[in-house]
């Protein structure tokens, strides 16, 4: 009979936490941006039917990178909880804050049992609120940790090195067009610095716009409007460049 | 539903246990719901009285509900009761369209409230019936639809125009003699006042337009733009043009003799 190998809880840990890294690292990154009229989800995802933005309540919006399994288990959990929250209490009762909780419970659950595999998930939970001030953006990592982001967030593969462009260049008060377009500049940049194009065909994009008049603030953009606020984008920045020349 | 009555049965309206009641129970109701098609959509208009025995529970109380973006629901019978079915059917449907990504069919709604009904049916059985009246816009078929049900649950689909409730009776005979095959979105909405105007006239449980009081019947219309509510100036606009005409001709409009 042979003993069982003695592994530190650190040395235990580091593993778990490089396990699910690993796997996070591997999915495309995805970014939200805050922009004047709310919040915007903006990534890579070649497929039309495995979605990695949803809808959670009236004005929560929920985005994931990694395993898609995964990830959508917690979303229809959290789909789940809002959903008999809003019933029990009142809509208004539903909030990103309460959300995240959750979240973050369930995976630093799942996280520090021995008995599971870590989740290779990392989630953001966002919440519009009636002005820019009152916009909620929380980033989840797989160890069950929260993290109260602002302006802009990347999660997945190449966050770090995305976030940072992000946060050079991100300003409150964007248009959509021009958040939209921030957005797919970071996310077309490689690791290697070298920049790829991404077609309009392979972007998911969605947004919690609070100017909705419905209560659910939450829709998906996509075909035509979709290369409408690319393109006028472009048309946008012309304008731009022409009021500048005139002055 | 299915997911509540796993985790948390309690709150599920059918898992009740009732105490035993000697004779009816005593709570607002509520009375006329009536439904019209027409080429492009369909219209679900109901009075905003709610009586209890021979009081007047409620002036102003609202009967007519969006279901989801494409559909609608009108109650007729015991108020608390069917809010709250219609409170868990709204959710219903929100729920399954998050999960599933895609919304149910309009069969598939009318389906689901019919279970919901019969889940009731012991509460009916002591004087508390909730009796709906389902409308919506069927994307797949590209025209509005109506669905009416028993106090079983027995769901039927309704051709032009239906009513439930204690009123329905007289709005059906009006609605019977207006309707046509060709009305537009304005005198599909002016027909259901029409309807529910003799409802009034005839059934002390359903109430007219109340001018002093602003308050006019609800009226709803499902296009393939979706659910939308008429403004209370819309509303009123309906009520008075018809009130102005009522004056003359108490009966309202005639129909030709043969």
């Amino acid at each position: 009979m042979s003993t069982p190998f003695y592994v530190s809880p650190q040395q235990a840990m580091a593993d778990r936490a490089e396990y699910a890294r690993k796997g996070i690292a591997r999915g495309r990154s995805l970014v939200v941006l805050q922009f004047a009229d709310g919040i915007v989800f903006v990534g890579e995802n070649p497929s039309r039917a495995l979605h990695k933005f949803s809808e959670i309540y009236d004005r929560i919006g929920f985005a994931a990178a990694g395993k898609y399994n995964e990830y959508e288990n917690l979303r229809i959990g959290g789909v789940r909880y809002a959903d008999l929250r809003g019933y029990t209490y009142d809509r208004d009762d539903v909030t990103a804050r309460g959300l995240a909780n959750v979240y973050a419970q369930t995976l630093g659950t799942i996280f520090s049992s021995a008995a599971e595999k870590p989740y290779e998930v990392e989630l953001v939970v966002a919440e519009v609120g009636e002005t820019p001030e009152g916009d909620q953006i929380y980033r989840l990592p797989h160890d069950g940790s929260i993290v109260d982001e602002h302006g802009s967030v990347a999660v997945g593969g190449n966050a770090e090195q995305i976030s940072s462009y992000l946060d050079q260049r991100h300003q409150e008060g964007m248009t959509l067009a021009e958040a939209l377009k921030l957005a797919v500049q970071a996310l077309s940049r490689d690791t290697n610095g070298s920049e790829r194009e991404i077609p309009a065909e392979r972007l998911e994009v969605a947004v919690l716009d609070r100017t909705r008049p419905q209560k659910r603030k939450f829709k998906r953009i996509s075909g035509r409007q979709l290369s409408r606020l690319l393109g006028a984008d472009a048309a946008g920045g012309d304008e731009e460049g022409a009021s500048e020349d005139a002055e | 539903m299915d997911f509540l009555s796993e985790h948390q049965p309690e709150i599920l309206p059918g898992n009740r246990q009732l105490p035993p009641t000697q004779g009816v129970i005593e709570a607002p109701h509520g009375t006329t719901i009536v439904a019209v098609t027409f080429p492009g959509g369909v219209v679900l208009a109901g009075d905003r009285r709610a009586t209890m025995g021979n009081v007047i529970a409620q002036r102003d109380i609202e009967k007519v509900f969006p279901a989801d973006e494409y559909s609608a629901v009108g109650i007729a019978g015991t108020a608390g009761l069917a809010v709250e079915m219609v409170k868990l059917f709204q959710l219903e449907l929100e729920h399954f369209e998050k999960v599933e990504g895609a919304q149910l069919s309009l069969e598939g709604k009318a389906n689901r409230l019919s279970t919901m009904i019969r889940s009731n049916l012991g509460m009916a059985m002591q004087g508390l019936a909730v009796v709906p009246l389902f409308a919506g816009y069927d994307v797949d078929r590209d025209k509005g639809r109506i669905f009416s049900y028993d106090v079983t649950g027995g769901r039927s689909e309704e051709h032009n125009y239906a009513a439930t409730g204690s009123g329905s009776i007289f709005a059906r005979g009006a609605m019977k003699k207006l309707f046509r095959e060709d009305l537009s979105e304005a005198e599909a909405t002016t027909l259901v006042v029409q309807a529910l105007y003799d409802a009034a006239d005839d059934d002390s449980a359903t109430g007219g337009p109340d001018v002093a009081r602003r308050i006019y019947p609800i009226i709803t219309v499902i296009t393939d733009d979706g659910f939308r509510r008429l403004t209370e100036n819309e509303a009123s606009e309906i009520a008075r043009s018809i009130l102005e005409r009522r004056l003359e001709q108490p009966d309202g409009p005639r129909a030709a003799l043969l």
